[in-house]
């Protein structure tokens, strides 16, 4: 039943254990990593060919819109560190981004005429956004959650803005010239090297990861997110990965378990900004391009509402939440658009006179009403489903079902509705998230009120 | 406390400003700082004065989260965007009374007697009913939990904003004559008194309410212990559904003087002078209603100095490096409240 119990056997069964939980579950990601390469491999020709209508007619995602879909999950896995593992809010997981991609256009670009090759670029940037992660995280960490949230937010926003601003540096006081172009400024970093193997082929001389190439960048990025995301079950179920999840329930407890909390939640800060160091470097070099107002807020809010979509901690849920905001944004909406904008565009035309409301009916899109599904999603996942679609049930049943308070961070109360619906016996009263309106005014998130009676 | 100590107390907190100052220094160009300073001192009266009026806009916005936070302990996020709402209803009003540059002054004021009062009427039920969808039912949900479903709450309420009047910046008429009114070389125009006349009014009349009025107990109580203030016989809902009424009129108010002010409404605003008013209220003490207003007074002078001196695309670095500096040193505030003064 439980990822344990499957490493308990040979390598292959606990390679099996790391990429799913059950044997079903096993084949079900063996199946979709054999349809993404059969996919990508034969894009071209049946978009182009055969089935061309059948593309016409479904909203089936392009090769570019699976590499967006898989870098997307790598940066939820990576967030989910931060926020399912270690319960700290992160609002401003974009700034990390930043530090990856821009290492990768410092390092290999003609900006400062430097042009080291991607594979060893990734190292440093992955490098260069952990120590980032650690040294953002440091002065921050003791801060309660939502002042947390609110710090890193600023750090969010901050970057950006470092990276539109460095563009006219004066050096000279260090004997350096007296207008140095750190970041591009506004116009960012045009072009990165993309990563190239000298593997010569029917692709050429050498292969070409980039987004003249899509599908060798595809099944590289799949490759990677495979890796990444063995590495964050072997985190979970590590000794590290148990503690951050200890600190998550009750820090206190925690640290008097002999868990250095402070230690612990910096290694959450900095692994997960490593990842998102890893994707930032990935998507400069892909993209071969880099402009800061790619690094907004709603980036990092867009990598949020996937963790919460999916499940927060639940690292299934997680790829499955970045798969499904990313399709729908890139793939779903702009095919239902194709059916939806015309006609409402043309009655907009055709309706009486109302000042604004008819400009507006007229440049309908649908595309643009992201952010309200982004908003929709929030509110309702809080209210309705805090759990996610795929939570964690089982094993946090067996750990937080003797009663643990349901309080400390975000999560918690969830898997302690879920420990009281599987092991309702056990977990007695559990006074948990109410969903009713009505409620008599109560103390809300007082320290322990949420515990068992 | 005079200031020797203060410094001896906070010597973390002077070191890391020493530090932002001096790093800003250094990155030469694009920050004029030294040349700048000297060069335009004169007019720095002006600037101040100007920073004062920006500030009083961006005091009612963080009274609206100071407001919010000392009874739920949530910072609501989609205060901004009520503000941003706020301003798209001057512009809906604008357009319904077929304003324009050249409408006589006493019409504009008529208008805005009309425009004014029922846009805040309508941010004060939208943000009350937000209170109501979003955040009651997530009462005794764990903080983060709200604060999230604000978050959801901002983006939807964004994209409605992008909805109403499109992606870009919208212009309104320049209603308010730009004439002086007093002798040079000090600048203080109609739109200034006109900000003044409708902030200050505002700002005094929600500090008598809190502190005068039966309602205003009651919310003091309800924001010291909630509990104990249900016991007390304090319909607790209520007095919650009251707190997101004032914030959201304070807010929508701001909305209105903004879009007059700077003569533009946009979907962004929301964003940007929401994190402006969030820093002004953490600045002044968060739940600190006195602090609120004067953090934003002095953030809106701050900005204006940053703006003139330095170089406004600094804006966001320095407020953001303020809130930052502030909360990991001094999460208090700078005139930490009596717990009295709480609202």
């Amino acid at each position: 039943m439980t990822a344990m119990t499957a490493a308990g056997g040979g390598p292959i069964a606990r390679f099996r254990g790391t990429l799913a939980d059950r044997n079903g579950q096993f084949r079900i990601v063996l199946v979709l990593i054999f349809v993404t390469i059969l996919y990508g491999a034969t894009y071209n020709d049946l978009r182009q060919g055969a089935l061309r209508g059948l593309f016409e007619a479904l909203p089936l995602p392009s090769v570019n819109v699976l590499i967006v879909m898989f870098y997307y999950a790598i940066l939820a896995l990576g967030l989910n560190i931060v926020v399912g593992f270690a319960g700290l809010l992160d609002l401003g997981y974009v700034a990390f981004y930043v530090f990856g991609a821009y290492t990768t256009a410092f390092l290999a670009s003609p900006l400062h005429d430097i042009h080291i090759p991607w594979w060893f670029v990734v190292i440093a940037a992955v490098g260069v956004a952990a120590l980032a992660g650690v040294l953002l995280g440091a002065p921050t960490l003791r801060l309660r959650g939502d002042y947390l949230a609110i710090v890193t937010l600023g750090f969010g926003e901050i970057m950006p803005v470092l990276a539109r601003n460095l563009d006219d540096l004066d050096l000279s006081f260090i004997g350096g010239p007296e207008h140095f172009n750190l970041t591009g400024g506004n116009i960012g970093v045009n072009p990165i090297d993309p990563p190239i193997l000298p593997i010569p082929g029917p692709w050429g001389d050498s292969l070409v990861f980039s987004n003249g190439n899509p599908v060798a960048s595809l099944y590289l990025i799949l490759g990677i997110l495979l890796l990444v995301f063995v590495v964050c079950v072997r985190l979970r179920d590590s000794r590290l990965g148990r503690a951050w999840m200890a600190i998550r329930e009750d820090e206190t407890a925690a640290a008097s378990m002999g868990i250095d909390t402070v230690s612990t939640k910096l290694l959450a800060f900095g692994l997960g900004a490593s990842f998102s160091g890893f994707t930032g470097a990935f998507f400069g070099a892909y993209s071969t391009a880099i402009f800061p107002e790619s690094f907004n807020f709603a980036v990092s809010i867009s990598i949020l509402i996937m963790i919460i979509l999916g499940g927060m901690g639940s690292l299934r849920g997680v790829v499955l939440g970045a798969f499904m905001i990313r399709y729908v944004n890139d793939s779903l909406l702009p095919y239902l658009g194709r059916f939806v904008d015309d006609p409402i565009q043309s009655f907009g035309a055709v309706m009486p006179e109302i000042p604004i409301l008819k400009e507006r009916v007229e440049a309908f899109t649908l595309t643009s009403y992201n952010y309200l599904l982004y908003g929709l999603i929030l509110v309702v996942m809080m209210i309705k489903r805090p759990e996610g679609l795929l939570p964690v049930a089982a094993r946090k049943a067996e750990l937080h079902g003797e009663g643990v308070a349901a309080e400390a961070t975000f999560g918690t109360s969830v898997e302690v509705a879920e420990a009281a619906t599987e092991f309702e016996a056990k977990a007695g009263h559990l006074k948990i998230h109410e969903t009713s309106a009505d409620d008599a005014p109560g103390t809300d998130d007082a320290p322990g009120t949420g515990g068992r009676a | 406390m005079n200031i020797a100590a203060w410094f001896a107390k906070n010597t973390r907190a002077v070191i890391a400003l020493v530090v932002v100052v001096a790093v800003l220094a250094v990155f030469g160009k694009s920050i004029p700082i030294w040349s700048g300073c000297t060069a335009a001192l004169d007019r720095c009266a002006d600037i101040v004065a100007i920073g004062v009026f920006q500030g009083m806009i961006v005091a009612l916005v963080a009274l609206g989260y100071t407001l919010v936070y000392g009874i739920l302990q949530l910072i609501n996020f989609a205060n901004g965007s009520v503000f941003m709402l706020g301003s798209v209803g001057a512009l809906f009003g604008v357009e319904i009374f077929g304003l324009t540059k050249d409408t006589p002054a006493t019409t504009v004021i008529l208008a805005f007697a009309v425009i004014l009062p029922v846009t805040m009427l309508l941010t004060a039920g939208l943000n009350a009913g937000i209170e109501r969808v979003a955040y009651r039912p997530l009462r005794r949900a764990p903080t983060l939990a709200t604060l999230i479903s604000a978050i959801g709450m901002d983006f939807i309420l964004q994209n409605v904003g992008q909805v109403l009047i499109g992606p870009s910046p919208v212009s309104l008429p320049s209603l308010l004559p730009t004439t002086n009114i007093i002798t040079e070389p000090f600048v203080i125009k109609v739109s200034h008194v006109f900000v003044t006349a409708i902030t200050v009014p505002l700002l005094i009349g929600l500090m008598w309410f809190v502190q005068a009025t039966r309602q205003g107990k009651a919310m003091r109580a309800t924001a010291q212990d909630r509990e104990a203030a249900g016991l007390m016989g304090i319909d607790v809902n209520r007095t919650i559904s009251l707190t997101f009424l004032l914030a959201g009129a304070l807010a929508g108010g701001a909305g209105v003087i903004v879009a007059l002010y700077n003569g533009s409404a946009w979907w962004q605003y929301g964003f940007s002078y929401g994190l402006l008013a969030f820093t002004a209220a953490v600045f002044g003490g968060i739940g600190n209603l006195l602090g609120a207003a004067v953090g934003g007074i002095f953030l809106g002078v701050l900005i204006s100095l940053n703006a003139f001196y330095v170089d406004p695309r600094w804006q966001d670095v320095v407020v953001f490096g303020i809130l930052v500096v502030v909360l990991v040193f001094r999460p208090t505030g700078l005139f930490a409240a009596k717990q009295s003064e709480r609202a």
